[in-house]
C-alpha cells in the first residue's frame, strides 16, 4: 500500500473512529463512578434523531449537535434515577435503555427518512493542515471531530485533576468512604451519568450530522455495543480510548479499502474483521495487570447508611 | 367498573370499525400494499409507493399500506390482517415474505397475493419484478462516457443474482463507450446503511475511482462522489436532490403501469398466476433525468440504446461475453436465457472484485 493510500486511510480511521470515541469517553466517565450503561446504542441513536431534527428545523449544524448532546444526557438521567435514585439493577436499566432509545428514535424519526441535511461540512485548519502526515491525517477534517480531540483531554483534567473528579473516582472505588468524608454520594454518580450521556448524545449527533447527513433507522448500527467494550481495551483511561477508537475505525476503513483495491479474500471474512477485533481486545484486556483493573464499585449499588 | 366500562367502549368500538370496513368491502376494489422499509422520501419502498398512489387515483379502487414490516412472523401477520379484513388484492414488496405470502394465500383463496422479486407460485399467487439490469446497462454507458480515469466504483449490497447481474448489466454498458474501463467492487452487505455504504464509496474514491454506482437504498454514496467532486449513478428512484453536482442519472423503478394492468385484470376477472418480468418495453424501468454535466452526445447515445432495447434490436446479455477469468460464458449470437439471468452468480470481464 504506497502513501497516497495509506494517507486518506488514517484519515477516514480517524473520521470512523469519532463517534465511537465520544461514546467510549462517555461510559469511562459513567464507569469511573461506578456504574455500568449498557444504554449507549439507544443513547447514541436518540442523540443522532434529536441533532438531525435539530439541524433540519433551526438550519443551525451547532444548534444540532448540543441537541443531540442534551437528549443524551437527557435519556442518561432516567439511567442514573433508576440505578442511583431508585438503586435498580444497572445492567437491565442499561439494556432497557438501548431498547427504549433504539425504538423511541426509529419510530420518531420515520417521518424524516429520505432527507437531507447540510450539516457540518470538512473544513481544513489553516496552517495546522500543512504539516506532513499529520496535517492531511488530522486536520482536514470536520469541525466535531476537532471537538472531539479535545474531549479526551477535558474527561482527563476533569477525573485527574479536580477535586470533582478525585471525589467521583471514589464513588467508583469505596463508595463508604465517599459517605463517610461527608459527600453525596448519589450527586456525584449522578453527575457522572448525565455527563456520560451527553458525551455518548455527542457520538450519535456526529453520525447524523458529519459523517453522514441523513437519518436512517439503525444508523448507529452496533457502534454504542464497541464503544462498550472499547472500555474495557482502555483499562477505563481516556488516552487509551482513543487508541482504540482509531484502531477500530482503521480496521472498518481498512477491509473496504482492501475489497476496492481488488483483493481475493472473501468480503464475508473483510467485514468480519471489526468485530474479530473486538473479541480479540476483550479477551486480550481479560490479562490484566496492576493498575488496569475495573473500578472496585461498578456496577454496585450503594446503600447510604440511615 | 371503570375498567368494565373501559372494556365495553373498546369492544364498541373495535365492533364499529369492524363493521364500517365490511360494509364498504362491497363496493369498492380494495388493495393493500407491504413496504420493507419506512415510504420516506426516496428509494425502494418510495417507487412502490408512487405506483399505489396512480392505483389509488383509479375509480372503485381503494388502497391501503403498511410499512416498515419486518420479514418473517410480522408481515405473516399483516397479511392475513388485510387479507381477513376483505381486501382483494394484496402486493408485497420484498424477497423475504415469500414463504409468509405463500402460507396465507393458501388460507384465503378468493385474495389475489403477488409477490415482488421471489419465485414461488400458487393458483392465487403471482410474482413479479421488473428488468432493472437494462436501466443499469444504459446507465453504465452514462458512467463509461463521464469517466475520466477509466474507473468506476460500484457499491455492492450482497452477492446474490439480483445484485450480480446489476453489476453485469453496468459493466457492459459502461465497457460498450470505453472498452478499456474497469469496475470495482465493494459488497457491504446491507440494503440500507447510510454511513456504512458511504464508507465503501469513500474507498472507491480512494483507490482512483471517478464515477461511482451503486445498489442500495441510501444517497450515502451519491454525498460521498459530491463531496469528493466525482459523479455518481443512483438506484431505485431519482437521487439527484442528495448530490446535485455529482448525480448522472440513475437506474429507477415505475411500477404504476404495471401495478395498474394487474388491478384491471382483478377487476375484471381475467387475472392469472404467473411470474411477470416485464422491462423497458413495459416503461417498468426506466433512467432519471439526467444531471447538467452529461453532453447532449452521450444523451443522444443512450436514448438510440434504449430505443434499440425497447424494439428488441438489442440485448444486454447479447455474446460475445467473457468472465473476469476470460472465459467465455456467452458465445457470440447467442442471448442468455431468463433462467440464466436468474441463477447468475458470476462477473463479467471488466469487474475487479469478487463474489465471495
Amino acid at each position: 500500500m504506497t502513501a497516497e493510500l495509506l494517507l486518506p486511510l488514517l484519515a477516514a480511521a480517524v473520521q470512523t473512529g469519532t463517534p465511537i470515541l465520544y461514546a467510549t469517553l462517555g461510559e469511562i466517565l459513567t464507569e469511573r463512578a461506578g456504574v455500568l450503561n449498557l444504554g449507549v446504542e439507544g443513547i447514541m441513536m436518540v442523540g443522532a434523531l434529536a441533532a438531525y431534527v435539530t439541524a433540519l428545523a433551526t438550519g443551525h449544524a451547532g444548534l444540532g449537535f448540543a441537541a443531540g448532546a442534551g437528549c443524551g444526557a437527557l435519556l442518561a438521567a432516567v439511567h442514573a434515577q433508576v440505578c442511583v435514585g431508585f438503586r435498580g439493577n444497572q445492567v437491565v436499566s442499561g439494556l432497557a435503555l438501548t431498547i427504549l432509545g433504539t425504538g423511541l428514535a426509529n419510530y420518531l424519526g420515520t417521518p424524516y427518512i429520505g432527507q437531507s441535511i447540510p450539516g457540518f461540512q470538512r473544513t481544513a485548519l489553516p496552517l495546522l493542515d500543512q504539516i506532513p502526515i499529520l496535517g492531511p491525517v488530522f486536520f482536514r477534517q470536520d469541525p466535531l471531530v476537532y471537538l472531539s480531540y479535545l474531549a479526551p483531554v477535558f474527561v482527563w483534567v476533569a477525573l485527574k485533576r479536580t477535586t470533582w473528579g478525585l471525589n467521583l473516582r471514589a464513588a467508583g472505588e469505596a463508595p463508604e468512604a465517599v459517605t463517610a468524608a461527608g459527600l453525596s454520594f448519589a450527586r456525584l454518580r449522578w453527575s457522572a451519568v448525565v455527563l456520560g450521556g451527553l458525551l455518548m448524545g455527542c457520538g450519535g449527533a456526529y453520525l447524523s450530522l458529519a459523517y453522514t447527513h441523513l437519518w436512517s433507522t439503525g444508523l448507529v448500527a452496533g457502534r454504542g455495543w464497541i464503544a462498550v467494550a472499547l472500555v474495557i481495551f482502555a483499562f477505563w483511561h481516556p488516552g487509551r480510548a482513543v487508541l482504540g477508537a482509531y484502531l477500530f475505525g482503521g480496521v472498518m476503513a481498512f477491509q473496504f479499502r482492501l475489497q476496492a483495491l481488488g483483493t481475493h479474500l472473501p468480503s464475508s471474512l473483510l467485514l468480519m474483521l471489526p468485530y474479530l477485533l473486538t473479541i480479540f481486545v476483550l479477551v486480550a484486556a481479560s490479562v490484566r495487570r496492576r493498575g488496569q483493573a475495573p473500578p472496585a464499585a461498578l456496577g454496585v449499588n450503594h446503600e447510604p447508611p440511615d | 367498573m371503570r375498567k368494565g366500562c373501559l372494556l365495553l367502549g373498546m369492544i364498541f368500538l373495535v365492533w364499529m370499525v369492524g363493521a364500517g370496513g365490511a360494509g364498504a368491502a362491497d363496493e369498492a376494489l380494495k388493495v393493500g400494499f407491504i413496504y420493507v422499509s419506512p415510504v420516506g422520501d426516496a428509494g425502494w419502498s418510495y417507487a412502490h409507493e408512487q405506483a399505489r398512489l396512480a392505483v389509488e387515483a383509479l375509480e372503485g379502487v381503494r388502497t391501503a399500506f403498511v410499512e416498515d414490516v419486518r420479514e418473517g412472523p410480522d408481515s405473516e401477520r399483516v397479511m392475513r390482517n388485510m387479507a381477513r379484513k376483505g381486501y382483494d388484492l394484496i402486493f408485497a414488496t420484498s424477497y423475504g415474505y415469500m414463504d409468509s405470502m405463500l402460507k396465507v394465500a393458501g388460507e384465503f383463496p378468493d385474495t389475489v397475493f403477488m409477490h415482488c422479486s421471489g419465485y414461488k407460485l400458487a393458483p392465487n399467487m403471482g410474482n413479479y419484478f421488473g428488468r432493472i439490469y437494462q436501466a443499469r446497462y444504459l446507465s453504465g454507458m452514462a458512467a463509461g462516457a463521464m469517466t475520466r480515469g477509466g474507473q468506476i466504483g460500484y457499491v455492492a449490497a450482497f452477492p446474490i443474482p439480483e445484485v450480480i447481474r446489476g453489476i453485469n448489466a453496468f459493466t457492459i454498458g459502461v465497457r460498450a463507450v470505453n472498452p478499456k474501463a474497469t469496475v470495482r467492487v465493494v459488497w457491504t452487505k446491507t440494503w440500507y446503511d447510510p454511513a456504512t455504504e458511504k464508507e465503501a464509496a469513500k474507498s472507491l474514491l480512494d483507490v482512483g475511482c471517478d464515477v461511482i454506482a451503486q445498489h442500495q437504498d441510501s444517497p450515502g454514496p451519491q454525498e460521498a462522489a459530491q463531496e469528493r467532486g466525482a459523479y455518481s449513478v443512483g438506484y431505485n428512484t431519482d437521487m439527484s436532490a442528495f448530490a446535485p453536482r455529482a448525480h448522472l442519472t440513475a437506474a429507477v423503478w415505475n411500477w404504476a403501469p404495471f401495478y395498474l394492468e394487474v388491478v384491471e385484470s382483478v377487476r375484471n376477472g381475467t387475472w392469472k398466476s404467473t411470474a411477470a418480468w416485464p422491462g423497458m418495453e413495459k416503461g417498468i424501468v426506466g433512467l432519471a433525468p439526467f444531471g447538467p454535466m452529461v453532453p447532449e452526445s452521450v444523451k443522444t447515445r443512450i436514448e438510440q440504446e434504449k430505443a434499440r432495447l425497447i424494439n428488441g434490436e438489442t440485448r444486454v446479455f447479447a455474446g460475445p461475453i467473457k468472465d473476469q477469468q476470460g472465459n467465455l460464458k456467452i458465445a457470440a449470437g447467442e442471448t442468455a436465457s431468463d433462467e440464466a439471468l436468474l441463477g447468475m452468480t458470476w462477473l463479467v470481464e471488466g469487474v475487479v472484485g469478487t463474489t465471495e
